[in-house]
């Protein structure tokens, strides 16, 4: 998955401040040469765990590897995609662990801490910034006494970057049987099905993206039209989300998916961090909003002063009369 | 067979809804003017939980909710829903716990409730979107789980089989009983009060309400024992103090801020006509449209 990718690169980054190794775990089946996929990524130790039982996904084997894993090697940071997979597993190490764990990140830096109640300080540790509270702040959390500090960071927001085509790391083939106990395969997968995305919003050039202020699912379908004319893709706000005007795969935000498009028209979004998180890196944004005090307009390039549905037929319509 | 569901439930400031006085000029969060709601994928979970013991005549539904004193009211939501009885967790000590303190907390109030068979809550809570608490406190009880459920399709011999969200799709899973599940916010909604259970437990309090109040029929609540909601401090529960709370949280806060963003230079401009096609034209001739 991307998301491995991306926190391999940040995981180098770390590793490079901290004068430490990078390290990684690949579980699962037909691992044959994953090695050419990821040590490009600056990975020095990579720990390959292959098995039959251990794909698809399930929360105990894969919680076995890890603990187990851990105790030997005491690694000081651990970094997990905030996949439904890593949100199953993540918890469950951490609190086999006593570690701390702090879900989708959408920064990771080390710094030192003063705990001036016990007048202590800690040198490099991870500091974990994440929005909380619906989004409306914005946390840095920091684990000083439990090892591994953990934590989850969503797709798309690291950037993945390979370091050297010929890094050299070395591989260790883990014998499965000494991590995972028989009992710890009882959860049997039935059925299994998986479908392509049905958007692609991590790709599109041009977003439309719409909030609680579009006002209605009627009128996100002129979202949709806008979309149609520009050849773009049509994102959505949680608050929209959570109101039934788009699904949930269009959510865009810390809890959703981050983009960084050429161009992304906010319509009738208030621009809460959770949000902005999601599209802060977009090269242009343009804000449709009645409210001329919304938020989102203090990070748009162009802010249009008006409804969603006075402005969008317009849009559509002048953009048809002047673009051949 | 009758089975017996605990369901984990938290009252949660409804941040979905945040205006401009949420807030404080300080940077806090100004608890008071956000209104205390049952976390929507609890409720989803409750429902799961229904529809079971719908499914199995003779199961229970116990509520478990931690929190402070109004969160009775969370107990008193499902009751009026069909549950059968709830436990509140409530001590000064449980405060400021992490996800890891809290599911440690509940943890111990399961094995106090004993032989449960499942335990079900929602994927995740609105005020902290982590997700966490359901897979922790299955590792604390040493249960497996299955997490982002959208349906519980049946239990039976000793078996559970869930249909649930991957990345990217579905699965349906089978696995052993006592588990953990959590609920995702797509699963079916749950039912509204029903009127007659209303009128039951309208009068239900916690010891800390009836205290509070000031009570006209205080007979009531020896003749009709399910009117008494059952609070639980660190104590009741046998939980070791070191592991609750901000004690038993190894995450700590360091710092919290309101983000003032880098204002960009902007142009605001009317949705008049000629604006409106003015800025098209720039678009499509920057290339950033067309």
């Amino acid at each position: 998955m991307d998301v491995s990718l991306e926190l391999l690169t940040k995981g180098r980054s770390l590793a490079n401040q901290l004068k430490c190794q990078l390290e990684a775990i690949v579980i699962g089946k037909n691992l044959k040469g994953i090695e050419k996929d990821l040590i490009p990524y600056g990975v020095d130790k990579l720990h390959v765990f292959e098995g039959k039982g251990l794909y698809p996904y399930t929360s105990l084997p894969h919680t076995s590897i890890l603990v187990n894993l851990f105790k030997e090697e005491k690694p000081q940071i651990c970094l997990m995609g905030a996949t439904v997979i890593g949100r199953d597993l993540g918890p469950r190490v951490s609190s086999a662990l006593t570690s701390g764990l702090t879900a989708d990140c959408t920064a990771l830096e080390i710094g030192d801490h003063e705990d001036k109640k016990e007048g202590k300080t800690y040198k490099n540790l991870l500091y974990q910034i994440r929005p909380a509270f619906g989004g409306n702040i914005v946390a840095t959390i920091v684990n000083p006494e439990h090892r591994p500090q953990m934590a989850t960071v969503r797709e798309g927001v690291m950037k993945k970057q390979i370091l050297a085509s010929n890094y050299k790391g070395e591989v260790i083939n883990h014998d499965v049987k000494k991590f995972v106990a028989d009992t710890d395969y009882v959860i049997e997968v039935i059925e299994r099905h998986v479908e392509k995305a049905k958007n692609n919003l991590k790709g599109s050039p041009i977003i439309i993206s719409g909030g609680y202020g579009v006002g209605s699912k009627d009128n996100f379908k002129l979202l949709f039209d806008l979309a149609k004319t520009l050849n773009a893709e049509v994102g959505a706000s949680r608050a929209a989300v959570d109101a039934g005007y788009a699904d949930h795969d269009r959510q865009i935000g810390q809890t959703g998916v981050t983009v960084r498009p050429k161009l992304y028209i906010a319509c009738g979004i208030s621009g809460q961090i959770q949000h902005i998180a999601g599209m802060q890196e977009s090269s242009m944004i343009i804000s449709i909003n009645n409210d001329p005090e919304a938020p989102i307009n203090t990070i748009a390039d162009y802010v249009i002063n008006g409804t969603v549905e006075e402005v969008i037929p317009k849009m559509i319509k002048f953009y048809k009369q002047n673009s051949k | 067979m009758s089975l017996k569901i605990v369901v984990l439930a938290k009252q949660v400031p409804d941040t979905r809804n945040v205006g401009k006085d949420a807030m404080k000029a300080d940077g806090t969060i100004n608890r008071a003017a956000l209104p205390a709601i049952f976390n929507p994928e609890d409720l989803n979970a409750l429902e799961q939980a229904l529809r079971l013991k719908d499914a199995h005549p003779g199961s229970t539904v116990t509520i478990l909710t931690m929190g402070p004193g109004r969160a009775a009211e969370i107990i008193r939501e499902g009751l009026f829903r069909g549950a059968d009885n709830g436990y509140l967790l409530t001590d000064r000590a449980f405060a400021g716990a992490d996800t890891l303190a809290t599911s440690y907390a509940l943890a111990t109030a399961i094995k106090k409730i004993g032989a449960c068979d499942v335990i079900i809550g929602g994927r995740q809570a609105i005020d902290g979107d982590t997700a966490q608490v359901g897979p922790q406190v299955a590792e604390k009880l040493g249960m497996t789980q299955i997490t982002y459920a959208e349906e519980i399709i049946a239990v039976a011999d000793g078996r559970i089989k869930v249909k649930r969200h991957i990345d990217g799709g579905v699965e349906t899973v089978e696995g052993p009983l006592p588990i953990v599940i959590t609920v995702n916010g797509s699963a079916a909604p749950c039912r509204p009060r029903n009127a007659k259970l209303v009128q039951k437990y309208k009068h239900a309090k916690t010891i800390t309400e009836k205290q509070q109040g000031n009570l006209d029929y205080t007979d009531l609540y020896d003749r009709r024992d399910y009117l008494n909601l059952v609070e639980w401090s660190v104590a009741d529960v046998n939980g070791d103090l070191a592991q609750c709370g901000l004690s038993g949280s190894p995450t700590k806060v360091k710092a919290v801020q309101n983000i003032v963003f880098q204002a960009k230079e902007n142009k605001t401009i009317g949705s008049g006509d000629r604006e409106i096609e003015d800025l098209i034209v720039e678009l499509l001739a920057n290339h950033t449209i067309g």
